[in-house]
């Protein structure tokens, strides 16, 4: 084994020892894995990658890892991870979260995040659940859906987060099953790959909450077509599926924003010539 | 010695007039010659609600001395025309002494002005206008007033150029126009005349409160800024986007102040010095965010560059009544800094000094600012250089078993930067151990509690934490902040004259607070008068919770817009001390 080889981090170097919250049989295990397999697999190093998260079960995950992690406020990850990716261009950044906090409270972020094109990798473990608060219904939970806060189901349709990326300008946009670890770290690796703005929707079961979910396994199929680069193929693909189609489903060659930064052009003193009389 | 307060002699000119009357650029010419003939002033701006045109004014003080704030009345009006100026007779008081300048053709003052007692004059600045090429009235108001209070033709001649630039025909047609302007003041009889200024122009400048502190940002080490627009903090951002550019920093636009303050912690959590900078309504947002900046450690800067409030207020007018959102805005136990400028020279220095503060201490710092600062422009001398080189404490390399949020003695736990070896680990917003897991823990929490205060007691904050004029030995102290410095100063100086011997104390560190030393500059004094711009009393009502205030206290509050008067706060002085 040649030295370069023993030098590169396994999966397992991108996990840290901390124990996770979150239940047995949460789907958020497996999407772990896959995001460490993923790192491995792209020959990174844990210095150079950042996690952000906002709040929520999923939103946990950076303390999992061994990487540079940021958890901070409900709904804010992609806000974090803009201004770290900008000022920091040399570090692969990702954002973790859960539906609730994306969709809902993040909701606008997502969009001006898709809109903006950093550089950036966004995973959103999709349970249709608040789960931390132990059972409420997020922007992705079917009408009907009965619980607590909504007696008999909230009535409100959900809302196709990969139209809303499509829509918004992200430039690769993907539909994953935590079920699949091999299948998904392969899809957050070409996710970290591409330049812009990645979005990975991964099916995530709660299996407290919405056991019923443990049939995703029989409803998730590969797509049936190939990746395409064309929005308007795209989007009719994703709006006429079934939500169980796994793949890339679009992935574009938008140019990423990254402004320049680290060109002095003037000094301090040169600067303050424009205030002088 | 304690700096000695002087009361300036000076003049303060109103020109108004509706849109597209092109009072302020004539109002900025004024200022300008002003000081290229060597004086010192300021012009702030005043206008209707409309976006793009609608009435306006351009309110300017000039003087020989220095002049940090307007003064009590207006020596002369130039009204262009009167359209919806009485909109501004509250903003622009007149009296018996002063001169009331408008053009027949125009129409007479309102009432509002009409009856204050103030000398007509009649100016017909469309006749004279209409004699030149493309001449234009304000042009001719501009060469009237500045012959009126004794400008150099020159120094005007110099500002229209500098400001038309390469527009021959403009700079003809203006040139003109002020000329006819100034003829027409020939044998008018002004009692309010400028004293020749020095000739140490060179070191001046022409800055507003809000390109000096986006300067400071830059002379402090800022190198990324998150911007949600947002008046009247806009044009520090507008400012700083192309001069980060200019030394390698870098502006984003978010999409909201949620994103912007997020961003801003994102970036500096990545090891840039990171600010922004908003208003009342975008400040609110941000407390969310400043909480997760204190727990998670992150040192920022925000700039709140205040207007009138709650809500949407009054956008484009000053007040000081943030000052209890910055102070307690975040929920739970939140230790952090907050700093305010006391003129619009000192919104350079401050916001330096916010800088080393935040990235020191590694905590978030709040600048308050205020519409009065921000949009005011002022020829001010060169402002000294402060060496703030604010550097955060990096966590060493080859640390082993690393613990982001360590207990140290000062509180300051040194950070590890993404992409250093073998220091990875998670900020967090949650209550966490030393080494950043969270911990819902009594200890845990306590001993991060403990240590995010003892950062903030044991810094040194050195003199600048407040300025102090006057008798070291006096009966009164006036304690005011921010944009009540100015006027406090000249009611200081004219009790002063007046026997009362007393001294102002302005504090710049707000919080934490620094009773020991306040107690030690209070020492003696019979008499405290607080003054503040806010309708509750809020800088008041914190100086009584932190600090204690010997002898009998006053507080004079009351709201923005209209800034607060010399001779107001010179009037409780008196009236006390006779009474």
């Amino acid at each position: 084994m040649s030295v370069s080889a023993e030098a590169l981090p396994a999966a397992k170097d991108f996990k840290s020892d901390a124990k996770p919250v979150w239940c047995p049989g949460c789907g958020d295990y497996s999407v772990l894995t896959s995001l460490t397999r993923a790192f491995a697999q792209l020959a990174l190093r844990p210095e150079n990658v950042a996690v952000v998260s906002g709040i929520g079960c999923s939103s946990r995950l950076p303390a999992y890892t061994n990487c540079y992690g940021f958890h901070g406020v409900h709904g804010r990850a992609l806000a974090v991870a803009t201004g770290l990716k900008v000022a920091r261009p040399d570090l692969t950044v990702v954002a973790a979260g859960g539906d609730g906090d994306g969709y809902s409270i993040g909701g606008n972020h997502f969009l001006h995040a898709c809109r903006r094109n950093v550089d950036l990798t966004y995973v959103v473990m999709d349970n249709h659940v608040y789960g931390m608060t132990k059972g409420q219904a997020s922007p992705t939970t079917e009408p009907d859906w009965d619980n607590a806060l909504a007696p008999g189901g909230t009535g409100v349709r959900p809302f196709n987060p990969l139209v809303i990326a499509l829509a918004s300008g992200a430039n690769f946009v993907a539909r994953a099953f935590s079920g699949d670890v091999v299948g998904t770290a392969d899809i957050i690796a070409k996710a970290i790959a591409s330049p812009g703005f990645s979005f990975v929707e991964v099916l995530s079961p709660c299996i407290t909450f919405r056991p019923e979910q443990r049939g995703w396994k029989e409803s998730v199929r590969p797509s049936p077509v190939a990746t395409t680069d064309d929005p308007a193929r795209a989007a009719r693909r994703i709006m006429t599926d079934d939500g169980f189609n796994i793949g890339v489903l679009y992935h574009g060659n938008r140019k990423p924003y990254q402004p320049p930064i680290g060109q002095k052009r003037k000094t301090l003193s040169e600067i303050e010539q424009g205030f002088a009389l | 010695m304690t700096p000695q307060p002087k009361s300036p002699s000076s003049i303060s000119i109103a020109i108004s007039g509706s849109g597209g009357a092109g009072v302020m650029t004539a109002g900025d010419m004024l200022l300008e010659a002003a000081a290229l003939a060597g004086c010192y002033g300021l012009m702030s701006r005043t206008s209707g609600p409309q976006i793009r045109g609608g009435e306006a004014a351009a309110l300017l003080r000039l003087a020989r001395e220095p002049i940090e704030c307007h003064g009590d009345s207006f020596d002369i009006l130039m009204a262009i025309d009167w359209v919806n100026t009485e909109r501004f007779a509250a903003e622009i008081p007149l009296d018996a002494q002063s001169l009331m300048i408008g053009d027949p053709a125009q129409g007479s003052a309102p009432a509002e002005f009409a009856n204050l007692g103030a000398r007509p004059l009649a100016l017909p600045m469309k006749v004279l206008a209409k004699k030149i090429p493309h001449g234009r009235a304000n042009m001719v108001a501009l060469g009237y007033i500045a012959s009126l209070v004794g400008l150099p033709a020159t120094a005007i001649a110099e500002a229209i150029r500098r400001s038309l630039g390469a527009n021959g025909d403009a700079v003809t047609a203006s040139l003109a126009a002020a000329e006819a302007g100034r003829a027409a003041a020939q044998g008018v009889d002004c009692p309010h005349r400028l004293a020749p200024g020095g000739n140490d122009r060179d070191k001046r400048w022409l800055i507003t409160g809000n390109e000096a502190a986006g300067y400071g940002a830059l002379k402090g080490g800022i190198r990324f800024v998150a911007a949600y627009p947002i008046t009247p903090a806009t044009e520090i951002l507008e400012w700083m986007a192309p001069a980060l550019t200019d030394v390698g920093g870098v502006l984003v636009q978010a999409e909201d102040e949620l994103a912007s303050i997020n961003m801003a912690i994102g970036a500096s959590y990545g090891g840039t010095p990171a600010l922004t900078a908003t208003s009342g309504p975008g400040l609110s947002l941000m407390i969310e965010a400043l909480g997760l900046a204190i727990s998670a450690e992150v040192p920022i800067v925000v700039v709140d560059v205040m207007r009138s409030g709650p809500s949407t207020g009054i956008p484009t007018k000053s007040e000081q009544s943030d000052l209890n959102i910055a102070l307690y805005g975040p929920h739970g136990d939140t230790p952090h800094v907050v700093v305010a400028p006391n003129s619009v020279a000192d919104c350079l220095m401050t916001t330096q000094w916010a800088v080393h503060l935040a990235e020191t201490m590694q905590v978030p710092t709040l600048v308050l600012s205020d519409q009065s600062f921000g949009q005011t422009r002022m020829v001010i001398d060169r402002p000294a250089d402060f060496a703030f080189a604010g550097q955060r404490k990096i966590a060493n390399g080859d640390a082993q078993s690393y613990r982001r949020y360590a207990l140290t003695e000062s509180g300051i736990s040194p950070m590890a930067i993404p992409g250093m070896p073998g220091l990875m680990h998670t900020a967090d917003g949650l209550e966490h151990s030393e080494r950043g897991t969270p911990s819902s823990q009594a200890k845990d929490h306590l001993a991060q509690l403990d240590k995010r205060k003892r950062k903030l007691d044991a810094a040194d904050y050195g003199r600048h934490w407040a300025e102090v004029e006057g008798d070291d030995e006096g009966d009164v102290a006036i304690v005011t902040w921010g944009s009540c410095t100015a006027p406090a100063r000249e009611a200081l100086a004219q009790a002063r004259a007046d026997g009362v011997r007393a001294k102002l104390i302005s504090l710049r560190l707000l919080s934490p607070a620094q009773p020991r030393r306040l107690d030690k500059l209070l020492a003696g004094v019979k008499r405290v008068l607080v003054v503040e711009q806010t309708h509750s009393g809020q800088f008041h009502r914190y100086l009584r919770a932190e600090y204690s205030l010997p002898g009998q206290v006053r507080a004079l509050y009351r709201p923005g817009p209209l800034p607060l008067r010399p001779s107001e706060i010179h009037r409780e002085l008196v009236q006390w001390s006779g009474s």
